[in-house]
């Protein structure tokens, strides 16, 4: 029976009603009195040298109140990097400057070079048309292995070179991986590229900064996944402004998938030019503003090599990747190819040797960073493809050599450093053979055959690690913060209860998922609790939302913090039934003494705890709040396996997506219907990668797909209706709630599901193709076909 | 500056515009209704669609003087005063058809349109007629459900919670 309330129901969202009548609170929705309005100047091209911004014919134009220039951020901090990798020998890796208006040159097109305020949004915009620029081209860099040869252009002039980092993981294990792989009885190698994305949330990013002089305290609204953070690195490292000064307020925001994770010069500019000018400042990007400004996401060029002995058993991997970092380095940027991609290399598998290298390159195209999965999908793909190569070269059926390969034993190290506590891989995949009928797929090849297409199946797996994630490890992997969470929970006389929590919902269904958690433990209705975040205001310092790290961290921090205000209740309870502590039980809202009829409910301590007047005052203060900070013992590992049928029309190589299906181990699940929902999101975002989405510079660095005319985003009639399953559940073995976090798997998995299966029906079709490299537009696949 | 005055939601609206103010920033600037969203600049993603004299419009891509005497309806003027949803916003949340919330505006008054043009239309005709609407979030998975259990027909074979 499904439950109704509390963990495990599909409870209805809360914050629908808000979103479904127009009413919710955005960050373009926030208007404040005296608002003045930014636009910036950005580069029309990648690389050239700024002799030169007059700005005067611009600060003569109606309405602008002023114009900013690099040079008035000449004394002001650059944007920061917050992990540092180090490299093969040892080095840290280069690390140039990100100042907040280009200083000398700009890098990409897109790179803010001016910033004009003015009263109106139109006259902003009129008067930046009027500022000329004096750049010198420069010739551009943007593909990765031009980037790195002898004399190619530099990036920056400061630098060595083009090279990030060149890191090798596990180095000591490079040369018995090079062994392994020599007398191997099969190798199967590939090279691959993982197409550069767009995360395209659909609100695109905005910030408006205010400041009063009467307090000396700056404000900032934006569109962020994780307010605190943004507070840190633009206080301390960009503005100078201490924590206590600085507000950062993150409301309803629509969606992020990562890129609004990262601190943006525009953030920066808007709470400076608020404070320069005494006067709110607000900046709404345009979609072409987003495309030339917002982190993207992947860039990977690899090749991987899978060793197998006789008897199919995988003994070796070695994959090197070239990872573009764009012109600077966005926030998490460095880890994305090294920590959250290396480490993930052994898969659902068991592989005694892996070595993974990967050259991190500066380019002059818009920074890369984390974007749904970031650095996990690159691992999947790689390794997933590899695999169903292997298996066609060797003649066996690819689902049996994954089960062969299997991990089946846990906990499991692997030899990329991580330890997989839980899981049960054969148990999703045999629930994949069911939920996807694959009994049936003869019959509907059949049908396809018989309208002239051809059909194929694919199938892969995948594990990644989410709740991100133990802070001193990330620490002795170069993270510069910590990546604990934070809860609050505050209940008030009358047995309402409202959390603060330090995780950020935009679009994850926190309000009410996160309420269903407090109330079960307690016992009572999901109503009596609301869950307040996103301001830093009134809620205790926290990392925020990424990284499939809410529930598994945010949520434990929650029950942590809950768990304390139940005790303390505990011990009112036992003040007012005259009982020993120990013999309180709490059920349904309901504090009893074990063995007897007596009882007090929830309200009657929570009012004792606020009106203390029969209360033990010599033992505890009066009050019912606590905080907890929660900091992960592991990370958690989520994993599954999916299946898509595709139809290929060979007239036109057009891949129509006919079936797909979904089966994720999650550990516990909160929400069945909200985790859905997340996976569904998910793999239309994988299904849109692989079928259709690409970001795509000429060789001079102009940004080709600048709109939605010519990026191709995922809409509703590219989809089917998806079969997902998560009723396989391993529960985490070292967190309070047993979760592992939902939000990446859907665009982790589905990519090398739908690339195999393309590959499968033009292989069933007589076609000898190994490979097509994403997006496989219909162009790409019909080439392949010619051969 | 010249004045434009139109009925949105039932009232009377007016407010002094450029030529080329669009009608979303007049909605969203002018009237304080910011449940009408702006998510391209290409007319492409549907965020932003009102009903204008009953058909659905991108209000990114109508000059706000063009809306002259219209009868508008926005997200905010679709439930019935006392709150009550509109049955497909009522169906959007029995069917977890919105995650952000940003595209949903623009994705009810569609499938509002939709419906009203016709009653019961199949997965394939909801998902052709979502072409200029683009959601990031869903998949469309629940979209599309969410508009086939308006419309009266039975869901609960398609997969999933
Ligand atoms: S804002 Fe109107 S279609 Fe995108
Ligand atoms: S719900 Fe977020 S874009 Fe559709």
């Amino acid at each position: 029976m499904p439950k109704d309330s509390g963990i495990g129901a599909s409870s209805k969202r809360r914050e629908d009603v808000r979103f479904l009548t127009g009413t919710g609170n955005y960050t373009d929705d926030i208007n404040l009195n005296g608002q003045a309005y930014v636009h910036f100047l950005r580069s029309d091209v990648a690389h050239g040298r700024l002799t030169s911004v007059d700005t005067s014919a611009a600060e003569a134009m109606p309405g602008v109140l002023r114009v900013f220039t690099g040079a008035d951020f000449a004394q002001v901090g650059g944007l920061p990097c917050g992990w540092q990798v180090t490299d093969r020998h040892g080095q840290p890796m280069q690390e140039p400057a990100h100042p907040v208006l280009a200083q000398d040159k700009v890098r990409h097109v897109g790179d803010p070079i001016a910033a004009v305020v003015a009263e109106t949004r139109e006259q902003a915009r009129d008067a930046a048309e009027a500022i000329v620029p004096e750049i010198e081209d420069l010739p551009a860099v943007v593909d990765m292995k031009a980037a790195l040869e002898e004399g190619a252009p530099k990036v920056h002039d400061d630098l060595d070179s083009n090279l990030c980092y060149d890191w090798g993981f596990v180095e000591e294990n490079r040369d018995a991986v090079a062994e392994a792989i020599e007398t191997a009885a099969h190798v199967t190698r590939l090279e691959l590229v993982n197409n550069r994305l767009v995360a395209n949330a659909m609100e695109p990013r905005v910030a408006v900064g205010d400041y009063s002089r009467a307090t000396g305290e700056s404000t900032l609204y934006t569109t962020s996944q994780n307010p605190h953070v943004i507070r840190l690195l633009m206080g301390a490292f960009v503005l100078g402004i201490p924590e206590h000064k600085l507000r950062v307020v993150s409301p309803d925001v629509g969606g992020g998938f990562g890129s609004k994770i990262f601190h943006y010069a525009e953030e920066a500019f808007c709470t400076f030019a608020a404070k320069a000018l005494n006067r709110p400042v607000k900046w709404t990007a345009t979609r072409a503003e987003a495309f030339l400004s917002d982190a993207q996401g992947r860039d990977h060029v690899t090749t991987i090599e899978l060793a197998l002995d006789a008897d199919n058993n995988f003994t070796a991997i070695r994959t090197e990747t070239h990872a573009n970092m764009g012109a600077y380095l966005s926030t998490f940027a460095p880890s994305v190819p090294t920590w959250l991609h290396g480490t993930l290399m052994a898969g659902n598998y068991r592989t005694p040797l892996i070595y993974v290298n990967v050259k991190a390159v500066f380019t002059n195209t818009v920074p890369v960073d984390a974007y749904r999965g970031a650095g996990r999908p690159e691992a999947t793909y790689q390794l997933e493809r590899v695999i169903d190569k292997a298996a066609r070269e060797l003649g066996v059926d690819p689902i049996a050599l994954r089960r062969q390969n299997f991990v089946t034993e846990f906990p499991y190290e692997t030899p990329v450093a991580v330890a997989y506590d839980t899981g049960d891989y054969n148990a999703t995949m045999d629930k994949l053979e069911e939920i996807a009928d694959f009994d049936g797929f003869a019959a509907r090849r059949a049908e396809s055959e018989a309208k002239g297409l051809l059909r194929g199946r694919g199938v892969n797996c995948y594990i990644e690690a989410c709740g991100i994630a133990p802070s001193n490890l990330v620490g002795q992997l170069g993270a510069r913060a910590g990546l604990y969470e934070s809860a609050t929970v505050r209940v008030n006389a009358t047995g309402g209860i409202t959390v603060m929590t330090g995780s950020h919902s935009h679009g994850q269904g926190h309000e009410t998922s996160f309420a269903q958690v407090v109330a079960d433990m307690i016992g009572i209705d999901a109503d009596m609790v609301e869950i307040e975040h996103g301001d830093t205001a009134n809620t205790p310092m926290g990392m925020g939302t990424y990284g499939s790290r809410s529930i598994a961290v945010g949520g434990s921090a929650m029950v942590r913090a809950a768990e304390k205000v139940i005790a303390k209740a505990k011990k009112i309870a036992a003040h007012l039934m005259e009982a020993s502590e120990d013999d309180i039980e709490l059920k349904d809202g309901q504090f009893s003494v074990a063995g007897t009829d007596k009882s007090v409910a929830w309200g009657d301590v929570t009012l004792a705890a606020y009106v203390p007047h029969n209360y033990p005052l010599d033992e505890i203060e009066p009050g019912l709040e606590e905080t907890a900070f929660y900091d992960p013992a592991n990370f958690t590992y989520p994993a599954g396996a999916y299946a898509c049928e595709v139809e290929v029309d060979p007239e036109t190589g057009k891949v129509t997506i006919d079936r797909f299906a979904a089966t994720d181990d999650f550990g516990n699940v909160i929400n069945p219907m909200i985790v859905s929902g997340q996976v569904h999101g998910g793999l239309a975002q994988g299904i849109g990668q692989a079928l259709l989405e690409n970001t795509v510079y000429d060789e001079s660095g102009q940004l080709l797909s600048a709109s939605y005319m010519d990026y191709a985003m995922p809409r509703a009639d590219d989809m089917p209706f998806f079969a997902v399953d998560h009723s396989c559940q391993t529960p985490c073995t070292h967190n309070p709630l047993g979760v592992k976090g939902c939000g990446e798997a859907g665009a982790i998995g589905s990519p090398p599901t739908v690339v195999n299966a393309v590959v499968d029906a033009l292989q069933r079709g007589g076609h000898d193709v190994t490979h097509i490299d994403m997006p496989l537009t219909p162009a790409r696949v019909w080439q392949a076909m010619q051969g | 500056m010249p004045q434009v005055s139109m009925t949105v939601n039932g009232k009377p609206a007016s407010g002094e515009v450029e030529g080329r103010t669009l009608l979303v920033e007049f909605l969203r600037e002018n009237l304080g209704l910011t449940g009408t969203h702006v998510g391209c600049d290409t007319s492409q993603c549907g965020a932003c669609v009102v009903h204008v004299d009953g058909q659905d419009v991108k209000a990114c891509t109508m000059f706000a003087a063009e809306a002259e005497g219209a009868e508008v309806t926005t997200i905010e003027g679709l439930a019935e005063a006392d709150g009550t949803l509109h049955p497909l916003q009522q169906a959007f949340q029995d069917h977890h058809g919105l995650q952000c919330g940003f595209c949903t505006p623009g994705m009810v008054m569609t499938g509002v349109a939709l419906l009203d043009r016709n009653p019961t239309p199949s997965e394939a005709e909801i998902r052709d007629y979502l072409e200029g609407n683009i959601c990031r979030c869903t998949g469309y998975h629940n979209i599309v459900k969410a508009i086939m259990a308006a419309s009266g027909q039975d869901v609960s074979k398609i997969a999933a919670e």
